[in-house]
């Protein structure tokens, strides 16, 4: 169905130049396959590097949930075809998924999706896409490190896929991996090689994470374009500003976390293990005087704005997608801006409320009680004003526009749960539980995920110069949405009675067992909800090579200046001068006018706003 | 592979083959059509959509709600004093939350019904609002300070120090049960040190046996008994990796770290019969559940809590035997033989 229906009466001007995809570039530089698809500098290229390895994480990441929701919910049953298909240290003869195998795929899948998907994948992408394409640059700053950003994060894909392939198997003890069960080989088999492959995996990551934010930042502050202050910038710039700023201010205690794991590992020092004793030899450990507890506060200190680097560039992505697509201006753009920036800046001091039964001194725990429920203030206002934006809209159901709005509903449910997890009355008794699965996983599992599917859907024909297919985008759409909220929102009562996480089998206990029928049932949803996924996987790939063809610049008649460039623009985006800015991104439906361009001098007679 | 799973993969592929030719289809279609009218006719039924996912979505919830409620804890009373202050938290956030969730699905789904695109109407422009803005800034931290206040006023309850003559109970955790500690007689914990400990020696928690205190205490696994309506405090050890003790039926829950001692303060109001009447379910038991990932066996690290009168603890307590006892059962000890004397100790 027709994305470019709703041009009606705007014509614009399609030279056959354009038709003809543009492939020459500006440059004119030589380019093979080589330094044209592998180790490219455009970052447009880099982008869809980071995507599309984005998403075989995400198929990867996804599998692995429906294969421990498998034991979950049929802990009774066996898979004796799995066997044949993973091996036997996965899969018993008999075809039982094996405790090492369930916790291995648990921390895996919360591993990856968390850095290698919604991080990489999302972040990086759009960053990668977006910042200089929206600002009005040729490129990133830095466009070799930028390159470097990506292999540093393909590095450390490829040690994390092979820890799956060690003897002892992959990481096992959850992906936040608390020590001293990460610190001890001998408190666990995927404790041994399996850990050491994780941190070096997670180490390579940083990297990648640095370089870029790094690049992301100086990008943003030094190569807007004439007329495009700070305040005129498309909301995914901002998003993917702060976040860059998150990163680079909270991935190196992340690392530095690692670096005394590693030494606790290997070295023989005690940063985080005291008083321990092994059963399996009948040892006591010579560690004294170490904290366990300090290795959490260390991960927090990124754990925490990690989901904010997670969150925020989807917040800034859905903005854009929904004024576009409601027709009218985002609501309080700098209210916005600042609740970006409130948020960003508490994220910093809320870290401890994943610690509230840690044996935390209380008066502390109130600090980050207080902090924490204040970061739902900057929150509620983004809510607000996304309401307002489609109050009396226009819209177009695009498929980034169904994202859009499905992303607003995942964010009001996962975020209202979180007022009651930052609360630390509450937390002693549903920290732990299902109550968080389903909460984390509403607000910063699946909303990110349509966050990234609005914008992938939304930003394809930029970046392949073809459009996906509605169709199959609808289907993915109320099928996910639906989904979503089957899966996790019965997940809440779990919790509500207690039921921990990161259980292997809950048959031999009295107060968790009478959920048999629900597991079964969001298992079944999930394996639904991952078949979907693929339709989604499909699409992408088949409208890469064979998708309807974009035939106008401006297909969804967006003011922003990616849209500017031709169909299919070259390393250098533009072809002659980069354009001139006049005004901010969101003049849509002004003086009777559908949109105005950014790049349209503001005219004497134009009302003010 | 067995037949059904060829079966089911054979069903998912043609389910591909046949969305993908509808969708394919529909494309063709559109360009026939025109594109235009394709255009309003997918709008029309997606708009269509958002408001009965609304409707359905607000009917699914009850009927989930009817469902699933039975099955939480909520419809029983807290088996703690404390658990009672967080019940009380969690009807106040619910109701506040529960409003601002209404509100704004509804309003997200109507807007999307109502707004969705019409060639007749032109999208209002309306860039922002002041006074908008600081309501709902003003409002939700109102609220959320109202919450704030609930939350540490139960919060300092809670986590202060325990009542005077609180019983003491130290509880350890280990890869992958609960080991219990009383202090005996004394009512003074002996000493103890991970490196004494001995699972060989029968010494699991490392007493230390030059300490006299330690010679009455009883170590046990076998479940933790507590006294109806008398305070405890539970002292909470590990001793390998960190583990939680989790009190779902009392609301509490505290990690188990090795080396850092926590505690964690309540008054059980239930006995285990009394509870098992209050639920209905012969087969209760007040579950101790490690709920912090600790190894491969984490799931099945169940420890049990027998709430009881003083009466029967009296008598349970009279049939335990000091670990000292067991871990030196030829020697002749000075002490009198200690179940029965503590017994009646702890009787007066």
């Amino acid at each position: 169905m027709s994305n470019e229906a709703a041009m009606h009466g705007h014509q614009d001007l399609v030279t056959t130049h354009e038709l003809h995809h543009d492939d020459h570039h500006v440059h004119h530089h030589h380019e093979n396959f080589i330094t044209k698809y592998i180790f490219s500098q455009d970052h447009k290229m880099i982008a869809k590097q980071f995507l599309i390895t984005g998403i075989v994480w995400a198929i990867l990441g996804g599998l692995m949930s429906v294969l421990f929701r498998l034991q979950i919910g049929f802990s009774g049953e066996t898979f004796p075809w799995l066997s044949d298909i993973l091996g036997r240290w996965w899969v018993t003869a008999e075809g039982k998924i094996t405790p090492e195998a369930y916790y291995a795929l648990v921390t895996m899948h919360g591993t990856v999706l968390v850095f290698f998907v919604l991080t990489a994948g999302l972040s990086g992408t759009f960053a990668n896409f977006l910042i200089p394409l929206q600002i009005g640059a040729r490129d990133m700053a830095s466009p070799f490190m930028n390159m470097l950003s990506y292999w540093f994060f393909f590095t450390a894909s490829i040690v994390m896929l092979c820890s799956f392939f060690v003897q002892t198997g992959p990481f096992s003890g959850g992906w936040t991996a608390y020590p001293p069960l990460s610190a001890i080989g001998d408190a666990s088999p995927g404790s041994k090689t399996g850990v050491d492959l994780w941190l070096i995996s997670l180490a390579l990551f940083v990297v990648s994470q640095l370089l870029g934010g790094l690049n992301y930042i100086s990008t943003v502050l030094n190569l807007r374009t004439k007329g495009m202050t700070m305040t005129r910038m498309p909301l995914p710039v901002w998003g993917l500003f702060f976040t860059a700023v998150l990163g680079l201010l909270s991935f190196p205690v992340l690392l530095s976390g690692f670096i005394l794991l590693l030494f606790d590992r290997h070295a023989g020092s005690s940063f985080y293990l005291s008083d321990i004793f092994i059963a399996s030899t009948n040892t006591a450990l010579p560690h004294e005087g170490g904290s366990a507890i300090l290795y959490q506060h260390l991960f927090w200190f990124l754990g925490h704005p990690e989901v904010y680097i997670i969150i925020l560039p989807a917040m800034g992505l859905v903005s854009e997608v929904m004024s576009v697509n409601a027709r009218k201006p985002i609501f309080g753009y700098l209210a916005m801006v600042a609740s970006m920036f409130g948020i960003a800046v508490l994220s910093f001091l809320v870290w401890a409320h994943h610690m509230f039964v840690s044996g935390l001194n209380p008066f502390l725990g109130s600090v980050f009680v207080l902090l924490t429920l204040l970061i739902a203030v900057p929150s509620a206002i983004k809510v607000f004003n996304w309401l307002a934006t489609i109050w009396r809209g226009n819209l177009r159901f695009t498929p980034g526009m169904l994202f859009s709005i499905g992303f607003v509903s995942l964010f009001i449910s996962g975020g209202l749960t979180g007022i009651f997890l930052g609360n630390s009355t509450l937390d002693i008794h549903l920290h732990d539980t299902y109550f968080v699965i389903a909460h984390f996983h509403i607000v910063m599992g699946v909303s990110a995920f349509f966050g990234m599917f609005a914008a992938i859907y939304h930003w394809f024909p930029k970046m392949f110069g073809r459009y996906m297919n509605n169709t199959m985008a609808y289907i993915h759409f109320w099928v996910t949405l639906v989904g979503a909220y089957l899966i996790f929102w019965p997940m809440h009562y779990e919790g509500l009675a207690g039921m921990p996480r990161r259980y292997y089998d809950y048959s031999q206990w009295v107060s968790f067992n009478q959920f048999e029928g629900l597991n079964k049932f969001i298992s079944i949803v999930t394996i639904v909800v991952f078949a979907v996924q693929l339709l989604f996987v499909f699409n992408f790939f088949y409208s890469i090579f064979k998708g309807r063809l974009v035939t106008t610049r401006n297909p969804w008649h967006a003011n922003t200046l990616e849209w500017t460039t031709p169909i299919r623009p070259g390393h250098g985006n533009w072809e002659g001068e980069i354009p001139e800015v006049h005004r901010w991104p969101y003049d849509y439906s002004k003086d009777g006018r559908d949109f105005i361009p950014q790049t349209e001098p503001i005219s004497p007679n134009e009302s003010s706003h | 592979m067995s037949t059904t799973a060829i079966f089911l993969l054979l069903i998912l592929g043609l389910g591909f083959i046949i969305t993908f030719q509808i969708a394919k289809a529909s494309e063709y279609v559109s360009v026939l059509k025109g594109e235009k009218k394709s255009f309003q006719q997918s709008n029309r039924v997606n708009g269509f959509l958002m408001v009965v996912f609304l409707v359905l979505g607000l009917v699914a919830l009850g009927w989930c709600h009817n469902l699933l409620y039975h099955k939480t804890l909520m419809p029983f009373p807290s088996a703690s004093d404390h658990g009672e202050k967080v019940d009380n938290m969690l009807r106040i956030t619910l109701a506040a939350t529960g409003l601002v969730f209404f509100i704004t699905q509804i309003l997200l789904f109507w807007f999307a019904y109502k707004y969705q695109y019409s060639e007749k109407r032109t999208a209002y422009y309306y860039p922002h609002n002041n006074t908008l803005e600081i309501i709902w800034t003003t409002i939700p931290t109102i609220v959320l300070c109202i919450l704030v206040g609930f939350g540490l006023y139960y919060w300092y309850n809670m986590t202060g120090a325990a009542p005077k003559g609180a019983a003491q109970v130290e509880i350890t955790g280990r890869q992958f049960n609960w080991i219990y500690r009383y202090p005996g007689k004394d009512n003074t914990f002996g000493k103890k040190y991970f490196r004494a400990i001995s699972d060989v020696d029968n010494n699991m928690l490392g007493l230390i046996w030059e300490d006299k205190n330690a010679h009455d205490d009883i170590v046990t696994t076998e479940a933790l008994y507590l006294v109806k309506d008398e305070p405890v405090e539970l002292i909470i050890n590990s001793r390998d990796v960190v583990h939680s003790v989790g009190l779902p039926h009392f609301r509490m829950k505290m990690d188990a770290v090795p080396g850092i001692p926590t505690r964690l303060t309540f008054t059980p109001k239930y006995t285990t019969e009394e509870m098992r009447q209050i639920t209905g379910n012969p087969n209760f038991e007040y579950e101790i559940a490690c709920d912090q990932m600790c190894g491969n066996s984490h799931y099945s690290m169940k420890g049990v809590i027998k709430v009881v009168t003083r009466d029967e603890f009296i008598l349970w307590r009279a049939k335990q035997i000091p670990n000292y006892k067991l871990a030196f059962p030829d020697e002749e000890g000075t002490e009198a033989p200690a179940a029965d004397s503590t017994a009646v100790a702890m009787a007066k």
